[in-house]
């Protein structure tokens, strides 16, 4: 049976002379150790450094936002900082912050592990992504410490091209390189999961989260190319005057709307896909139970990488393409809806006769839940032809993304964080204070977003710096919700690090979970992650056999 | 709730309709997001760890539910595509008989043209009960003309005209936004439609006649810019005639058959050169730079007015 090869075996936790046990974390203490290291973890490492750096940045500047809509007038700012603050906030949350995040960090850190490999397929170009993702966040901070940017964060033209005076090229060339950093990371994990998980792991033994990580690569790597390529014409017009965008030198702004959303809408499934794999995870181990229905979530992720592809003209209903268009992006848009209602309903069923704790991250996994099914429902209505044309470019549209970037992708970041804690730096947080903020968050969120919907609905346009007195009651809900919001955030920050030196040291598998990382490797694991290539006979989540290791 | 208001007023034939359609949604989604958290909440509560011993039995998937809760909101969907398509169509497509006003976006403000002369900035007056026309252009950069009330929104692109149409159902005073990030003082691109009553709406009219009719300033900006050298009333010009030509179709030296709308005497004006009537040399130099986004409109009310008149 299984059980004999999912036993612990003496040699991997072999101890150094002085007592302490060899991992990746202490194999070196150098700043050059860390700098030029190549070791997957040490990489996601510094992506979770990097990455909550820029997540706090956008997070100020989203607060500064809130702040000026308490009152209609604009008086907090002039309406030129105000367009350069919802730019830069943007423009660092998207490019910086959603589209990295669970990849760089949790991928990174987690797909070797799960696949039973060393380490990813290309260390070097691993590394390389995060000097391409350091090189442009660098270069946005630039953009924004030499008088920031006012385009938006859709760069749309000619406003970009030839009316904007602020630093667009900079900013652009920011989010261009960092592109770089996602294209080699998508294919990265492409050949990583094609060419080296352990023997015995076949795909449809591959935990979901895996699944997830290679339709995000896919999309990675078919779509960024043409982002930059966008970035590069909007440079080329900017600069040379070649007319590709602008009417009066020839150009089409049109064009450049179709260029941009052909990769920024599959850019939100790289924002989501991932997060999903991560709920499969929690949501699975905190019901002590196999997924339900293994396939149709892992394939629903196919589906959602390749339908996505086919549907960015849904942006663009009221902008002048025929209408013809924007009939057949409508009804794929409404085909893409499908996938992601599956995922719903099926983890939903997993808690079915599970066994269901409420630990931290299984929270989060709850709170993604409804706010992803919130988020969705409400795609639903924007997918709509004659409702859009409505809510189009109004606070309905702000507040339904967010609920599928910060309530979906954002929690499932906070559920991996709070997952794989535990693994990543061999320390327990305190469980008491994440449950809470977990709370908090879920619930300042909805006060900050759901007024959103209503207020757009009512019309309210978005990127108004200065707006009607009838919307101010909705404004006042969603700017006390962001203050509970940010809070929210703040407290993981302080006892995540707090428990770096102070908490107590974590099990190899705290959660009694299933998975190679967990029942395979010590917390935090060696640099070389196995000592013996395990071989893999189980099926992915057979919480049923019970054989974790404690 | 007092004063707090959850919908915007329904202010036009189109508004009723879209807000069932949206009432229709928040119903579907209220039973879904009901039926998915009360299912969430009853599994957590009901199946809660009692034992760190526990181990729940193996239920792999299921495939009749697969296929159920895939096929129920795929036709669910289907129907509000066809539904909320619908409503786009008429939405977009104006009714004949529909009374034309020009717009031009500008950073930052809305310039109103009237056939009958009248011009307004950042107003726009209109009956009530009668279906209106915007042929929309822009001086600058995207712009976007929407009336909440009226639950319509179009963009304003630069380099062609764009129309919507809506028909006020009630008098008042509505917002106008521009929808779409147009630079500094976006937010303040804002004006008011006003709906009157048709005999309200004739005083209005009547009280602002100071202004010639568009087709006449059209017919001195024609003369101007000496149009008429080239485009004579009858067809023996350089140019084709412009008598009778709006509306109707006509064959372009690549054998393209067009019609001759207002984009077509926008582009023809601007890049003379791309699409050439058969039977005449590309010799018409380019306008662009010459002549603006409001002369432009001024010069196609003329060649429009030439439609009906048959000789002039």
């Amino acid at each position: 049976m299984s059980t004999a090869i999912f036993k612990p075996r003496p040699e991997q936790v072999a101890q150094e002379s002085d007592g302490t046990v060899s991992n990746y974390l202490n194999a070196s203490f150098s700043i050059r150790s860390w700098l030029l290291t190549v070791d997957h973890k040490r990489i996601a490492i510094l992506y979770l450094i990097s990455i909550s750096a820029m997540f706090f940045l956008g997070g100020i500047f989203a607060m500064l936002i809130r702040m000026e809509l308490l009152t209609p007038a604009g008086d907090l700012m002039q309406s030129e900082t105000y367009n350069k603050m919802f730019t830069m906030h943007g423009v660092v949350m998207v490019f910086f912050f959603l589209i990295p995040a669970t990849p760089a960090v949790f991928g990174n850190f987690l797909l070797p592990l799960m696949i039973g490999a060393k380490d990813l397929a290309f260390p070097r170009l691993n590394l390389l992504s995060w000097y391409l993702y350091t090189a442009g966040a660098l270069l946005a901070i630039g953009s924004i410490v030499f008088g920031g940017v006012d385009t938006g964060w859709t760069f749309y033209t000619p406003y970009s091209t030839t009316y904007a005076n602020s630093n667009v090229i900079l900013a652009a060339l920011g989010a261009f390189i960092a592109g770089f950093s996602s294209i080699l990371t998508g294919l990265n994990f492409i050949v990583t999961i094609h060419k080296m998980r352990a023997p015995g792991l076949t795909w449809f033994k591959m935990p979901l989260f895996v699944w997830g990580h290679y339709a995000t690569s896919i999309i990675q790597v078919l779509g960024t190319p043409v982002v930059a390529i966008t970035i590069i014409l909007v440079a080329l017009e900017r600069l040379f005057h070649i007319g590709i965008f602008n009417p009066e030198l020839g150009g089409d702004p049109i064009l450049f709307q179709h260029l941009f959303w052909f990769y920024s809408h599959p850019a939100v499934y790289i924002m989501i896909l991932p997060a999903m794999g991560v709920i499969s995870e929690v949501i699975t181990c905190f019901s002590k139970k196999k997924v339900f229905g293994y396939e149709f979530i892992a394939l629903s992720s196919m589906a959602i990488a390749l339908l996505g592809f086919l549907v960015w003209g849904h942006h663009m209903y009221t902008s002048g393409q025929s209408t013809y268009a924007s009939l057949v992006f409508s009804v794929l848009t409404f085909l893409v809806a499908i996938p992601s209602a599956i995922k719903v309903f099926n983890w939903t069923a997993t808690l079915y006769k599970g066994s269901v704790s409420y630990d931290a991250p299984m929270l989060y996994a709850i709170g993604f839940l409804g706010l992803f099914t919130i988020g969705g429902l409400t795609g639903v209505f924007l997918a709509t032809l004659a409702v859009d044309v409505h809510v189009h470019d109004t606070y309905f549209i702000v507040a339904h993304f967010h609920y599928i970037m910060v309530g979906g992708s954002i929690m499932g970041y906070m559920a991996a964080l709070h997952f794989w804690w535990p693994k990543i730096t061999g320390r327990l947080y305190p469980e008491g204070w994440a449950r809470f903020s977990a709370l908090i968050i879920f619930i300042g969120f909805n006060l900050t977003f759901f007024p959103q919907f209503v207020v757009g609905y009512l019309g309210m346009p978005r990127r108004y710096h200065i707006y009607p007195e009838e919307f101010q009651i909705w404004n006042v809900f969603s700017t006390a919700g962001s203050s509970i919001l940010g809070i929210g955030y703040l407290i993981p920050l302080i006892y995540l690090i707090w428990s770096l030196k102070s908490g107590p040291k974590a099990s190899p598998n705290p959660w009694n979970a299933k998975g190679l990382e967990w029942e395979r490797c010590p917390s935090p694991p060696p640099t070389h992650n196995f000592d013996h290539t395990p071989v893999v006979i189980e099926e992915a989540y057979a919480y049923e056999h019970k054989i974790w290791i404690k | 709730m007092g004063d707090i208001a959850f919908f915007p007023e329904q202010a036009s034939t189109l508004a009723g309709q879209v807000d069932l359609l949206y009432f229709f949604l928040i119903a579907v989604s209220v039973f879904f997001a009901l039926l998915i958290f009360s299912l969430i909440y009853l599994f957590a509560v009901r199946y809660r760890r009692r034992s760190e011993d526990d181990v729940p039995k193996e239920i792999s998937g299921l495939l009749k539910l697969e296929i159920l809760w895939s096929v129920i909101p795929l036709i669910l969907v289907l129907f509000v595509f066809g539904w909320g398509a619908t409503l786009y169509f008429d939405a977009y497509n104006p009714p004949k008989d529909a009374m034309e006003i020009y717009v031009v976006g500008k950073q930052w403000m809305w310039y109103i043209q009237h056939p009958t002369g009248q011009r307004e900035i950042n107003k726009l007056h209109i009956p009530v009960n009668k279906p209106v026309k915007l042929t929309m252009a822009t001086e600058d950069v995207i712009h976007s003309f929407y009336v909440p009330a009226f639950r319509v929104k179009k963009d304003v692109v630069p380099g062609m005209y764009t129309t919507m149409w809506f028909n006020a159902i009630k008098t008042g005073e509505y917002h106008l936004f521009c929808a779409e990030y147009c630079g500094t003082k976006h937010s303040q691109m804002i004006g008011t439609v006003v709906v009157m009553e048709q005999a309200d709406y004739q005083k209005w009219l009547s009280g602002n006649d100071s202004n010639e009719p568009l087709s006449v300033t059209g017919e001195k900006k024609f003369q101007q810019l000496a149009c008429h050298t080239c485009h004579k009333d009858k067809a023996n010009g350089r140019g084709p005639s412009l008598v009778g030509i709006f509306g109707k179709q006509a064959q372009l030296q690549n054998g393209q058959i067009i019609t001759v709308d207002e984009d077509y005497i926008r582009k023809s004006i601007l890049n003379p050169g791309d699409d050439v009537i058969a039977g005449y040399k590309p010799v018409m130099p380019t306008f662009q730079g010459q002549i603006s986004e409001v002369g432009l409109l001024q010069i196609t009310a003329y060649i429009k007015s030439l439609a009906n008149s048959g000789s002039k």
